[in-house]
Parts: structure tokens; C-alpha cells; sequence
């Protein structure tokens, strides 16, 4: 299978049962993921349903117990710690819920430090931060620490991080989970405008206005995957946005 | 649409069309645009209940306008309109109906019903945020709109969740 036509990411099978206190937790209970370069893919469903946890099996964060990934067509089945980490400066950039900065490096370093362990030169890993950052509206916070920024500054800087590589895939795990409206809006915004460049895009989340901007919504409850629906943008068979937006007396 | 027209004279007399550009400049692209065949109906039935009084106008090249104003009686509907607070939202009644029904007919599976609903509902979140972004950013009555419209969307995709939920545990 050639590069360029295999999915950006593939898992078959995935399983993956959390032992802890109390009776075994089965996260993820079989799913099978195809996701094609340049697609905005959210994955929906209560929290517990075991969303996060797949999202951590995709980017290597945790290890399936049965199923395999390939990205870009390549199988991970071999691939170690090591490898997931070079990986994931790479090919799979991805930001968290509580962004998960390094809390004493400024913004700058925080940006710069994959680029550089990624074994980019210095001068181009600080171009790419400082085009970054300009993009995202953070030039002049370069000094700055993580704790002196607002939530939505530190997601956008997390964001900046997690493309500096100019990886292929982005996974977001509740991106907004921890910011208000207002920082909702922005991630929102911030993640259509990469996809409309080609972005490819897996995002987790529980909020359904997140989950609109992405083109296609997987609803995952239980481990499993119960929906999978591309949301074409086209007129709905109800009343529709007339309906919701109808004021009466 | 008969108290937002009287709450728009509470300011001053005003003709028609006037009044259906104050409505589409208040509330931006968000709001489906008022027909305004509509407000001139809603107009003269305003004037036969006595709640405001139309003047005609003479116009030079044109035929007269209508300007009306706020009478007494409608001054006083307008009061009473912002005495009471608003009726609740109704829960998707119809959508409930077909859901608890369902397993009856043998006609309909509850989780594909709970799915196509989520679809449709996604479907119109996305509209609403295309609409939102394409919206004036300085007109924060109709951001407002917008995302009131999605936050109530969202706790109908909730609840949808929360069904989902308990009648998988059924099957």
C-alpha cells in the first residue's frame, strides 16, 4: 500500500479492559477506525464511555490489549515506548484537556522543545514557533509561563505545540474541556481553519458544538462505536436551523 | 411578533418598514428574516386591538406611509409582557412519543431512532456554527441568539445521550 492512499490512521479490533479496584472496566470493546487524510473526525459520548481511552490507544499513550494500528499504512504492532514517543513528535501531534505544558519553560521553549528533540535546527524550530505562534494570536506571550496565562492562551499554545512537526494527524482529547464558552469558541475556530488546510483531525469530546465542526461524527458509548455519520452541511430533513432559531411571542 | 413590534415603538413612532430593519439589524443573519407582509398584518391587527394608532403620512413621489405609535393600552400591554417571565422550553415531545413507543409497534429500533435524531440535531448544530462565524462579531444580540440555539441543542443531544444510555441496558 502505497503512502499517499493508505489511511492516515487504521485500527482494527482495538481492546482494551482497565484493572483496578473493583470489577474490571472494559473501555474499549472492539473498534475498527479508518481515517482518511484531510478528514475532521470527532468522537462523541458520555463521559465513561471509554472515548479517551481509545484516543490514548491511538496515540500510543496507552497499549491496546488485543487490535492492532497502523498509521499511514505502517503497522505499530512492533513499535515500543521509545518509538511511539518519536512518534509522536512526528507524525501525531496531540493536545489534552489541562494542555499538559511544561510549567516552568516559557511559551517559546514549550513550542520549540519537540521541533528540537524532533532534531530540527534551532533556527528553523524558532520560526516555526514564532509563524505559530503569530498565527494563533499569542506573538508577545513568548516570555511568559504557562501559569500566566489564561486556559484558552494555554490551549493555543498547546496547540502551537502539537503542530510545530507539522504532523500529519492532530488528536485532541476535550481540547475545551476546561475552558468557558468563549475559549470553546476559539479551539472551535482554531480547529476548522487547520483542517481547511488539509489538517487531518480526530477530536474527543463531549461537547456537541466541538463535535459540529468536525465533518464526520463517530457517537462511541459502552467501548464501542454505535454511530458513525458524516454531516454533510446540508439541509436537514426538519425545520432545522429556522426551528431552533424561531422567536415567537 | 406583536410585543417585539410594540417594544420597538416603546422608543418612538415609526412606519413599517422601518421597523422590520430595526428587527434584522437587532438581531443579524441569525434571525430568519422577518416577511414584512407579516408586520404590516401584525401591524393592523395591533391598531384594531387599540394598542397603537397609524398616521398617514403624505410622501412627495410616493404613496403615504402609515406611522404609528404606542398608544396608552399598548404601553401598558408592553408593561404587563415584561412583568411575566417566559414559559419553559418544551422536551422534544413529538421525538418522545415515537421513542416510547416504539418497542410496541415493532415498527422501529429505540437506538436507530436515538441515532438518526443525533444525526439531525448534528446537523443543525454545524448550521448554527457556520452561522455564528459568518455573523457581524460586534452584534452580541444575535451571537447571543446563536448560541442559545446551540445550547439548547446540546442538552437535547445530552438528554438523546442519557437515552441512549439506559435503553442499551434494556437490549
Amino acid at each position: 500500500m502505497s503512502e499517499s492512499t493508505a489511511p492516515v490512521l487504521r485500527a482494527e479490533g482495538l481492546v482494551k479492559t482497565h484493572y483496578g479496584e473493583g470489577a474490571p472496566a472494559h473501555a474499549v470493546r472492539g473498534v475498527d477506525l479508518s481515517v482518511a487524510r484531510g478528514e475532521f473526525v470527532a468522537i462523541t459520548g458520555p463521559s465513561g464511555a471509554g472515548k479517551s481511552t481509545l484516543l490514548h490507544l491511538l496515540g500510543g499513550l496507552q497499549r491496546p490489549d488485543k487490535g492492532s494500528i497502523w498509521l499511514d499504512g505502517e503497522c505499530t504492532d512492533g513499535y515500543d515506548e521509545a518509538r511511539w514517543a518519536v512518534e509522536r513528535r512526528r507524525r501525531i501531534g496531540i493536545v489534552f484537556q489541562f494542555f499538559n505544558l511544561v510549567s516552568d519553560l516559557s511559551v517559546a521553549d514549550n513550542v520549540e522543545l519537540p521541533a528540537l528533540l524532533a532534531g530540527v535546527p534551532p533556527k528553523q524550530a524558532r520560526a516555526e514557533r514564532e509563524a505559530l505562534l503569530e498565527e494563533l494570536g499569542l506573538t508577545g506571550k513568548e516570555r511568559s509561563i504557562p501559569g500566566e496565562l489564561s486556559g484558552g492562551e494555554q490551549q493555543r499554545v498547546a496547540l502551537a505545540r502539537a503542530l510545530v512537526n507539522h504532523p500529519p494527524l492532530l488528536l485532541a482529547d476535550e481540547p475545551a474541556g476546561s475552558l468557558d464558552s468563549r475559549g470553546t469558541r476559539e479551539v472551535m475556530r482554531l480547529l476548522s481553519r487547520f483542517h481547511q488546510r488539509g489538517q487531518t483531525i480526530v477530536l474527543v469530546t463531549h461537547d456537541a458544538r466541538l463535535a459540529s465542526a468536525a465533518d464526520r461524527v463517530i457517537s462511541f458509548f459502552d467501548g464501542r462505536i454505535v454511530d458513525d455519520a458524516a454531516l454533510d452541511g446540508g439541509p436537514s430533513s426538519g425545520k432545522g436551523i429556522s426551528g431552533v432559531l424561531e422567536l415567537k411571542d | 411578533m406583536r410585543l417585539p413590534l410594540l417594544a420597538l415603538l416603546a422608543r418612538g413612532p415609526a412606519h413599517g418598514y422601518e421597523l422590520k430593519q430595526d428587527l434584522e439589524q437587532l438581531l443579524g443573519s441569525a434571525y430568519p428574516q422577518p416577511n414584512v407582509g407579516q408586520i404590516y398584518v401584525t401591524l393592523g391587527r395591533l391598531e384594531k386591538s387599540g394598542l397603537i394608532e397609524g398616521e398617514d403620512v403624505e410622501q412627495s413621489s410616493r404613496p403615504n406611509k402609515k406611522v404609528y405609535h404606542l398608544t396608552d393600552a399598548g404601553r401598558e400591554a408592553l408593561r404587563a409582557w415584561y412583568e411575566e417571565t417566559a414559559d419553559e422550553p418544551r422536551v422534544r415531545d413529538e421525538f418522545f412519543m415515537k421513542l416510547a413507543l416504539a418497542p410496541q409497534t415493532g415498527l422501529a429500533d429505540q437506538i436507530a431512532l436515538i441515532n438518526k435524531q443525533r444525526r439531525q440535531y448534528l446537523n443543525t448544530m454545524r448550521e448554527l456554527s457556520k452561522l455564528a462565524a459568518a455573523e457581524d462579531r460586534d452584534n452580541r444580540i444575535a451571537h447571543l441568539l446563536i448560541e442559545g440555539a446551540m445550547l439548547h441543542l446540546q442538552a437535547d443531544l445530552d438528554w438523546l445521550e442519557r437515552c441512549q444510555e439506559e435503553l442499551e441496558d434494556l437490549q
